[in-house]
């Protein structure tokens, strides 16, 4: 398994050597270029600071208040029972729901248990492998006003479940169980 | 939906705290995450300028079009209701793309244009088609190889190695594409409705 995390640190280096070595070939005004995209990537930051203000600002009272750990404790009977960290609960429901509200309970998760415990590493690699399904699902079909959706939300949601499942399990297999 | 959750979570931690005597512990929470929130946006600055910065050369060197290019075969298995050499097939493959190189900006216009060309495909007009379900389902099965955003949120909070995730979340994706293109697959067949 040792491997697997040798890999995770080859991934960026990688990815810097392809994109300089291929815009190298093409000729690419590589270091202009870098510039004009990172001011796009700082505007992009920029403009959700308000939304993280808000978010980590619900989540913080939430948190603060006891209500967070209510919800774990309460669903905590049928999860350890699953194998499933009670923890993580309320955020794999916000997960699929919205994203930013889930950002403010990863965030809440990063400062509570730290990001480098079981819980801090499953939640990482568990958000990487799931996606904001309500909420895509809504802008999408409904920019072209479909309302019969068929099987999407099934498909979707079967998918989502594989993550979350793998993500378990591949945690449990590289650090070992909780 | 933002609206009713965000104040619903602020009004449930109000109630609860107030019940466990917690009011003081409520008011620093707010003030205190407040802050955090910028402290983060500080790091996340650098991380996410140096990530948009790498891919405005990967976009400018060709590189996105050339891998959107490789993809042709796969999406002709995917969607085989699509005609070939439809606009909708370089939609679709520049939304799949930015998905997995995490843009998810470049993402978001070109999959509602890919939407656009389907229902132009569908023959009902309020019901999905089954490329309309392949490709949402994809889409949402999440695509992204390298979640820099996590990467930023883990070094914020002072991991040892934030990317140690990296691979472990790469194949986590995959495993969770594969059975959303599995379920669609066999969806399709039985005619699901």
């Amino acid at each position: 398994m040792k491997a697997v995390l040798y890999a995770s640190n080859l991934i960026i280096p990688l990815m810097f050597l392809l994109i300089l070595g291929y815009g190298y070939w093409k000729k690419v005004a590589m270091y202009d270029s870098f510039i004009e995209g990172a001011k796009d990537g700082m505007s992009t930051v920029a403009g959700i600071l308000p939304t993280l203000v808000g978010l980590m600002v619900a989540v913080g009272i939430l948190r603060a208040s006891g209500a967070l750990d209510l919800i774990s404790n309460f669903i905590a009977p049928l999860t350890t029972r699953l194998g499933y960290p009670k923890e993580a609960v309320p955020l794999t429901f916000m997960r699929l729901v919205s994203s930013s509200a889930s950002t403010g309970l990863l965030l809440d998760l990063f400062k509570k248990y730290g990001p480098d415990s079981y819980i801090g590493r499953f939640v990482s690699i568990m958000m990487s492998c799931t996606e904001t399904v309500f909420y895509t699902m809504s802008v999408y079909f409904m920019s072209v006003k479909i309302t019969k959706t068929k099987y999407t939300l099934t498909g979707a949601l079967l998918a989502n479940l594989v993550g979350i499942v793998a993500a378990l399990f591949i945690t449990n297999l590289i650090y070992g169980p909780a | 939906m933002l609206n009713y959750l965000w104040g619903g979570m602020i009004i449930v931690g109000l109630i609860v705290g107030a019940i466990n005597g917690r009011l003081m512990e409520i008011t620093n929470a707010a003030i205190d995450s407040s802050k955090e929130a910028v402290t983060l946006c500080v790091t996340m600055l650098g991380i996410m300028s140096m990530w948009t910065g790498l891919m405005k050369i990967a976009e400018k060197s060709g590189l996105i079009d050339m891998l959107s290019g490789k993809l042709a075969p796969v999406l002709r298995y995917l969607f085989p209701d699509i005609p070939r050499d439809h606009t909708a097939f370089k939609h679709i493959s520049t939304n799949f793309i930015a998905n997995i190189l995490g843009l998810g900006w470049a993402a978001t216009p070109a999959g509602l244009k890919a939407m656009e060309e389907l229902q132009s495909l569908n023959p009902s007009k309020d019901a999905a088609s089954k490329s309309m379900c392949m490709f949402m389902i994809i889409n949402m099965s999440s695509l992204q190889l390298v979640t820099m955003n996590i990467l930023a949120y883990r070094a914020q909070y002072n991991s040892a190695n934030p990317s140690e995730i990296i691979a472990p979340g790469i194949i986590t994706t995959i495993l969770s594409t594969i059975a959303g293109v599995m379920f669609c697959k066999i969806a399709e067949r039985r005619s699901w409705e």
